[in-house]
Order: structure tokens, then sequence, then C-alpha cells
């Protein structure tokens, strides 16, 4: 049975402007122990999806529904406390900016033990001692002295550890991290990267990895969701995923991206600007932006539906097997070939 | 006419920490830029890699003279521009330009778009109001605006246009030179490669320079002829493109292009990552001797936390500031670990180029 | 710290100078001669004289803000002498002071107390329900403290409260620990009396305050740390408690020591309209008659009152937000 079972979620959120759908119909599952890396670009919907699964959305403008089965609970329907006791021990979460993400009044310490005393019932001393070998373990150097330091003495880096040790100190089943290292340069990142890999393999924890880099993806997940305008346009194993992207949206992200390992004179470049979630284009979202728009793409929209036979391999769109499959041999032959 | 278009030598700028009851005394200094040396050849891009705190943005000021440079100098197309006069510098501005990094912040909300692509030539006095408007409409087609939107106001455009704008306004009056700092980092990929296209585009077109400052290695790759890695407020590495990601001398550039990600799920799982322990020094403490020696997975020590590494020529136009540069590429972290034997002449080789 | 203590007292010591200096110049600015009062109505010219000489009034006023000052200086402030005398009844000043302050100092604390016990409360529940009943009704009530002025509320307080229903006495003070012989005093009476010079006093600061905590607490709600104490399963009290608050409280901090010392100069009206025998009413009475003295006494108490307040908010500030350094 998945871990987490996410089931036609739908969160709106209520503006000045009008009825916002920020996550409109989108289904996933996580296995125990496995990562999901979910790829999208700025308002595409990937942070409100975790933050709904988690409920920590603003209660006053935000309603919901669909389903997010965790272990067989639905997390939607549970009541506060219920789900509360399950925040921070069964599933926790960790944020993008580690600057602002710790209370920066009180010690790392004392973060810690909060976070062991909301969920065991057990003493001062052990908290405190939990606290200091989960520290270490996510590499806080000196962290007997270290632990009664508050937040801005620690760099962006170490912060993003303390991050990651206050999300496992009660040994989670599911870790949600929201572009964890988006904020970090990229040694710290693949410091962290390392660090979270490592600790997955300790502590078995599923891993929901929020991204916009398809680079962090590729590194770490073993299952991949494409969000483009509050809705799931591929999903797929990062195998597949990489090797035969099925859908023009992924086209366009993995052609515009400025690589290290290969080079071209000009990137693939998506013209226009993602879709206002206010109004949302008709039919498929990506059409308006599409090169291979075609006149059923404006009216009706595609179903998330197998793409190149495998089961495992899902994408939105209305374009045919054979039309895919010959784009993805072109693309392979010419912008994705591997430059070793 | 010389082909350098900008010549800098042994740039500082240290920023004073003060301290004292009434009278203000100086106890130390953050050396933010450190001593950097490059040129900037017409025509190409110059990339300045780095991570955050390197002092690639203060760099990018004062060669700009928007802070005053401690020391060093700047000699832009054949004129030494430190200590010119407010009055002349005047028409060496128009001919240095600048894109920044946040396309919210760097434009005037109050402002309209005509106004804000338009005010260098208002600024330097340059044609009646119909030609300025001729002129920016002129400018707006060509980043790709449209031009009947000449009356809107920033906050109406998405985070890509508005970067178009920064763009227009920086070509106002033809410059030879435009420094970015760090232009797309704040944009998503699709709309990133937008602005790389147009850049790119527009340095064919109208012959344009760039400094490019950013921190993605990937980006910088994309847009570079040659390539500058900082650290900590010195220039530890300049080559060519592809010399500089194909053979990288220094083990602080190795250690950043083993980190980027790489979207291929085989590749990036396959290869052998260098992890660099701590985290960056403080520019107020800089480690003795080199830079990067309490990092370095090279590091030896009676040499590196001694003597301070100069930039020398390795190969070429490879420039590295190492005491026991890289031999060959990929290298994994043990064989980094362990300089070849010949590590102990390579160390005289780092002193005096060969 | 102690490098941070001493430079701030060096600056206060600079201040008070500049403060004092500033009140005896305005002082003799004043187009009148207090001489002719102090020497009676039908005095001759040798008269004014020996007055003059006896007050040190003959000579040039940097004279005697010289001699002011070094008379504090020998006699150390808080000395019988260090003040001088009034002009009107002779009286040593610091003794006056000594009577006063704690008049003040009741009125200007406990209206603190007061504000604080009004606003915080209210500041947070409208923060939590914006737009809803309890935050409109907290804006009606903002809009009133700030635009009633104190001699007003006290006016109709006193009528209400004082003359109509008797709940409170009024226009008389009762001292906390030692009253006169046959007076009312002890903390019970103290506080009754004090009541509605309290409310007075607090009421503009309390709607202030509402507003500025109202603020605070909708922004730290939005605090990434907040989400943060959510996410590892704090119940809404804890996260409130520990996040929220302490974090939202840390400017107002700021903005209390300053509003305790703007606080003195409010007192006057309050202290006039209730006859609280203050500081305040002291320094009224005191300009009516020229009295110097007694002006300087109040001066240099208030503004060393405001520097030590000043300070010791800044320490405390310091305690309370570890990422300030105090240097």
């Amino acid at each position: 049975m998945a871990l987490l079972d996410v089931r036609d979620l739908h969160t709106t959120f209520r503006t000045d402007d009008g009825l916002v759908k920020a996550v409109d119909g989108v289904s996933f599952t996580v296995e125990p122990g496995k990562t999901l890396g979910i790829v999208g670009e700025s308002g595409s919907g990937k942070s409100v999806t975790c933050l709904t699964i988690m409920g920590l959305n603003d209660r006053r403008s935000a309603s919901t529904s669909g389903q997010a089965l965790f272990k067989g609970a639905d997390l939607l329907a549970m009541p506060k406390n219920e789900l509360r006791a399950l925040r921070g021990n069964e599933i926790s979460m960790i944020f993008q900016d580690p600057m602002t993400s710790l209370n920066p009044v009180h010690t790392i310490g004392r973060q810690l033990v909060e976070a062991v005393h909301l969920h065991q019932d057990v003493s001062r001393s052990s908290a405190r001692s939990q606290s200091l070998d989960v520290l270490k373990a996510v590499g806080i150097p000196n962290a007997e002295r270290r632990i009664d330091d508050y937040p801005h003495q620690f760099s962006g880096g170490m912060r993003q550890r303390v991050m990651i040790a206050m999300a496992l100190i009660n040994h989670p089943d599911l870790l949600i991290a929201d572009e964890p290292t988006t904020a970090l340069d990229v040694t710290t990142q693949a410091q962290i990267l390392k660090l979270m890999d490592t600790l997955q393999k300790e502590y078995g924890s599923a891993i929901v990895m929020i991204t916009h880099d398809l680079g962090v993806v590729a590194e770490i997940a073993d299952d991949v969701v494409v969000m483009y305008g509050a809705q799931v346009v591929e999903r797929a194993t990062a195998e597949e995923l990489f090797a035969r992207p099925s859908m023009p949206y992924t086209w366009g992200l993995l052609g515009s991206l400025p690589r290290i390992d290969h080079d071209v004179e000009r990137l693939a470049q998506i013209p226009g600007t993602p879709p206002s979630l206010l109004n949302p284009p008709s039919g498929c979202r990506f059409h308006p932006r599409c090169t291979y728009a075609m006149s059923i793409c404006q009216s009706e929209q595609p179903p998330l539906a197998s793409a190149t036979g495998s089961e495992t391999h899902l994408s939105r769109c209305h374009l045919d097997q054979a039309t895919r499959l010959t784009e993805i041999k072109k693309l392979e032959s010419g912008h994705f070939a591997e430059v070793t | 006419m010389s082909d350098d278009l900008l010549v800098v030598e042994g740039l500082k700028k240290h920023f004073p920490v003060t301290r004292g009851i009434i009278f203000q005394r100086q106890v130390a200094a953050v050396k933010a830029v450190d001593g950097v040396s490059f040129t900037v050849k017409r025509g190409e891009t110059l990339g300045v890699v780095g991570e955050s705190g390197c002092g690639k943005s203060t760099m990018a000021r004062c060669i700009m003279r928007l802070i005053e440079p401690t020391a060093g100098s700047v000699v832009f197309d054949g004129r030494e521009i430190t200590g010119l006069s407010r009055h002349e510098l005047r028409p060496i501005r128009r001919e240095m330009m600048m894109v920044f990094q946040d396309p919210y912040a760097s434009l005037n909300p109050r402002k309209r778009v005509g106004a804000i692509v338009g005010e260098a030539l208002e600024v330097h006095k340059i044609g009646t109001a119909t030609e300025t408007k001729r002129r920016v409409q002129e400018l707006l087609e060509i980043v790709g605006l449209n031009p009947e939107h000449y009356n809107r106001f920033p906050h109406e455009f998405s985070g890509g246009q508005r970067q178009r704008i920064g763009v227009a306004r920086a070509l106002a009056i033809n410059p030879k030179l435009i420094v970015c700092d760090e232009p797309v980092s704040a944009l998503d990929v699709s709309v990133q490669a937008q602005i790389l296209n147009l850049l790119k585009d527009l340095q064919k077109e109208f012959g344009l320079t760039y400094v490019f400052i950013a921190h993605d290695l990937n980006v910088v790759r994309h847009i570079s002829d040659r390539v500058l890695v900082m650290y900590l407020g010195h220039a530890v590495e300049v080559a060519t493109r592809d010399e500089l990601y194909h053979h990288p001398r220094h083990p602080y550039t190795g250690a950043l292009l083993s980190a980027v990600p790489v979207p291929n799920p085989e590749l990036a799982r396959a290869r052998q990552q260098i992890l660099l322990e701590g985290d960056v020094p403080s520019p107020l403490n800089p480690p003795s001797g080199c830079w990067f020696h309490p990092r370095c997975p090279r590091h030896h020590p009676g040499v590196c936390d001694v003597r301070e590494p100069q930039l020398v020529a390795a190969a070429g136009d490879h420039r590295v500031a190492c005491h026991f540069p890289l031999e060959r590429w990929p290298m994994n972290a043990a064989e980094m670990a362990a300089p070849a034997a010949s590590a102990s002449t390579g160390a005289g080789t780092a002193t005096g180029a060969p | 710290m102690t490098r941070y203590v001493i430079r701030r007292i060096l600056w206060a010591l600079v201040l008070f100078v500049v403060v004092t200096f500033v009140s005896y110049v305005i002082f003799f600015l004043i187009p009148a001669d207090p001489v002719k009062l102090f020497a009676g109505r039908q005095a001759t010219p040798e008269d004014m004289a020996r007055a003059a000489a006896f007050y040190g009034l003959d000579q040039p006023f940097y004279v005697q803000y010289w001699k002011f000052l070094s008379r504090l200086v020998t006699h150390g402030v808080i000395g019988e002498k260090a003040l001088g005398f009034s002009f009107v009844n002779r009286q040593w000043i610091a003794s006056g002071v000594q009577s006063r302050a704690p008049v003040t100092a009741s009125l200007v604390l406990g209206g603190a107390v007061m504000w604080m016990i009004l606003a915080v409360p209210i500041g947070i529940v409208s923060a939590l329900r914006p737009r809803s009943l309890i935050d409109r009704g907290a804006t009606v009530f903002v809009l009133i403290g700030i635009s009633a002025h104190p001699v007003f509320l006290a006016l109709i307080f006193l009528y209400i409260f004082g003359y109509k229903l008797h709940m409170f006495p009024i226009g008389s003070y009762a001292d906390f620990f030692n009253p006169p012989p046959g007076q009312a005093g002890g903390p019970l009476q103290w506080a009754w009396h004090m009541f509605l010079p309290w409310c007075t006093f607090a009421i503009l600061f309390a709607a202030l305050y509402v507003r500025m905590i109202r603020a605070s607490v909708i922004e730290t709600m939005n605090e990434d740390y907040v989400r943060t104490a959510r996410a590892k399963g704090a119940p809404e009290w804890v996260v409130m408690r520990s996040h929220i608050l302490r974090n939202a409280l840390l400017p107002i901090v700021t903005m209390l020591g300053m509003d305790i010392a703007l606080g003195l100069g409010g007192a006057v009206f309050t202290e006039s309209v209730y006859s609280l025998p203050g500081l305040g009413q002291w320094a009224v009475q005191s300009l009516e008659t020229f009295d110097l003295p007694v002006t300087m006494g109040v001066v240099v108490f208030a503004t060393t009152a405001v520097l030590v307040v000043n300070v010791i908010v800044d320490v405390l500030y310091a305690v309370i937000d570890p990422r300030i350094k105090l240097a």
C-alpha cells in the first residue's frame, strides 16, 4: 500500500480579485522509503499541494476537497487534533528559507526539545539528549556547544541542517521538503542533498521533494510529478521522465535548461508566461504556449493517461502516440543527446 | 584601439568596521574584494561565478563606480576611471550600463515604462521628446515587448517582462559594456531561457560586451566566452569557457563543477561528487595563506596555510591561483585529496609561472 | 555590555547638559522680571537690587547656569541642597521632588501597567479575528482614545464615577507607604484613589498600543517560523505564546520605554484635573510664579528619569532579543 495516496486534490483561495484555483485535481502516490520529486515553476501549485496535505493553509481563505490518504487515513477529513498529532511526528516538513524558518528568539536546542515534547512524553534531559544526537546526525560540528546557540549564529547551510534535524527528530515516515536547497549555494546544496540521501537510508523515511530544479530531481527522486497551472501534466519514474519525456511542456523545460554537460547555441525557450490561476486558459492549460497546439487543445482538457505504453508513465496531452514518439526520437538525437 | 575594453588591476574594496565610544576608529575591515585582476575583450562575455559572499556583486559595483574602490585600477576603453570626478565620469557612464538581479525592485513602481527606459536619454540630454519616444518604442520592440505598452507601469508586467524592460533601459544609449548582476536568478526556468537568448541575440546584433555575474554554473557556461571564478574576494581561476569546464585546475572550481545537479538520473548518480566541508569563512577574518585551504581537499599543511598563491598562467590563457593545481579532470574525491608525486614541484611552478 | 552602558551614560550626561541649558535659556527669554514679583508690589529700586542679588538674578544667565551646574556637582545630584531652594517659599527643592516624585511615578507606571493590560488582549484578539465585530469595536475604541483629550476625559470620569455614582474619590491622593496622620493610605486606598487618573492617563496610549500590537501580531503570524511551529505539530496556544507573542512584543518593548518617558509630559494634565500633588502640577505652578529653581528641579528630575528609562529599555531589549548585541 502506498504511504501517501493523494486523490483529486483541489485547493481554492478566496482573494480580493476572485477565486484562485491553486490546486486543481492533483493525484499522486508516495511509496514507503521512496522519494517523489514534484517539479514546476512558481505558481504551478506544487507548494500549495503540500501545505494542503499538511493542513497548513490559511483556514479563513482556503477551501479544499479531495482526499489525502496517509496510511489509509484521510488527512483532509480527520479532526484537527489528530492531524496535529501526526504533524512533526509521522509527517514532517522543511521549508525553503532556512534563514526565516527558525524562531530567532529561541535557542535551537529549545526548538528541538519543543519538537520532542510535542509528541513524546519524556523527561527534559532525555529530550535534550535526543536533540543532541540528531544534531550530530545531521553533521553540526561541536553539537554539544552549539545546541545552546541562536539561529542567527548559524550559516544558511547549517540552519537547513538544523531544520532537517528538527524534522527527523521524531523519526517520521514521510518528510515533505519544500525547495530545501533553493536558497543555498551550489556546494552547500550538494552537502544537503547528500545528507538527505544518507538520512533517508538510515531512517527509512519517504521524501516528497518540491523543487523547480530538474537537476535536483534527477539527483534524488525515484518518481517525478511535473506540475503546470495547478495540475499534474506528467507523472513517471525518474528514468522514464528524463529518457522519454512525453509532453511539450516537459520538453520545453528540459530544453530551456542551460546545461553543464553539453552545449547549445540557443536554448529552446517556451514562449509567453505561466497561466493565471484566477482565469486559466480553456482546454489544455499549456496550449497558449505550446508549439504543437491543435484546435482540440483549446476546447478540451486532455486526461492524464498512459503516454508511452508504460503504466507508471502518465501525461496530459492530445498529441497521438506516433507523433510523440517521433518528437522524442528527434529530441533524443538532437538536444537531449548526452555528451560525455 | 586596443582589443581590451575593460582592464581591471588589483581591484580592492574593504568595508571598514568601526568601534568607539564617541570617536569611531577602524578596528577591522571586511575584505569584500581583495585584489582582483582581469581583462574583458571587446565583444566577448566574461562570466563571473562564485557563491554568495564571494564579492562578485561588490566587484561589479566597483567597476561601475557605483561604490568607490579602496585600491586598484579600472581602465575602460583606454581610460583610467578610478579617481575621475563625477563630472568627468559622465560621458563614460553612457558607455557602461548595468542590469540588476531583482526585476521587481530595480524598476521604480511609480514611473511609466517609457520614462524608465528613456531615463538615460533624458539624463544625457539626447534628442527631443518625440525622438525619445520613438527610440523607447524601438527599444521595447528590440527586447520583445509590445511598443504600445509605453505608458504602462512596471507592476502590469510579469517578472520576465520586467527583466526585458531592465535590458531595454540598459541598451538605451548604445553602451559598449553591460554589467549583468545575476540577471536571471530570480526568474523561472522557461523565462530564464528567454532572457538568456535575448542577451545573446543583442550581443550579436549590437556587438555588446558583457560582464555576466551569476552563481549558476549552467547559466554562466551557456552565455560566457571566458569565465572568472571568485572565492572570498579573490579570483582563483580564469580561463576560456571550455578550458574551465573541461579542465578545471583549481580544486574549488572542481568542487563547484561536481556539485552542480545534472538533469540526467544516470549521470547524476554515477558521478563522484567532491563535497566541501563546512562553510565559506568570514571575509572579516580570512584564513592565512591560501583563502581556500581550510576547506580544500588537497590542502598541504606548511604550504597552503602559509603562502598566498598568485594568479599565474597554467596553460596559455588559463590562469589559476593554487599551489597544487589539478592535473586532470574529472577526478574523484580520493584522487583529489592525494596530489600526484610531483606536487612538491607543483608548488614551485605555482609561484613561478612555467 | 559594560562598554555599551558606559557609552550610554556619557551620552546621557551630554544630553542632560543640553536639556538643562536650553531650559535656562528659555526661562530668561520670557519677557517678565521675576525680581518684581519677589520684591513685592511697593518695592524701591534698592529693594529690587537687594532681592536680585539675594536670588542671584543680577548675574548674566550663563553665570547663573554655571552656578546651577556646580551646585549639582558639589552637593551631589540627590543632596538636599543640590537643586537650591524655591524662590516662592524658600524650601529646598530636593525635598519637594522627594515628596512629589512618588505621586507622578504612581500615575505614570500604574498607567503604563493599565494600558498594557488593556492593549495586549484587545490587540491580540483583533489580530486573530481581523474584520470581526471585536476588531471593529477595537477600532472605535482606538479612534476615541486618540481623539479625546485627557482633560476632557478626566472631567467626564470625575463627573460620572466620582460626583454622580460616588464610586471613586474626587481630587485627592492616598499615599502607598506612610500617609500623613489622619489621612487615608495603604495599597488599597492608593489604588482606589489612583484608578480614575490611571484610566484617563492610559486611554490614549492604550489606543495607540492596540493598533500597534494588532499590526505586530498580524505581521508575526505570517512569519515562516510560525509555519514551522505548526508543522511541528504545536497546538495553537503554544504557537501563540511561544512563537508569535514573544516576537511580536519585541518592538513594543522599545516603544514602551519611550512612551513612559513621554508620559511624564502627559501627566501634567491628569495631575492638574485630579489635583494630584505630583511633579507635573508643581511644574505648572512654578512656571506661573517664575519660580526658576522649581522648574529646573522638575526638568532635572524628568530628564534623568527619561534617560534612565531608556538605558533600562535598551539593556532589557538586548536581554530578550538574542540578535541584538550591545557594543
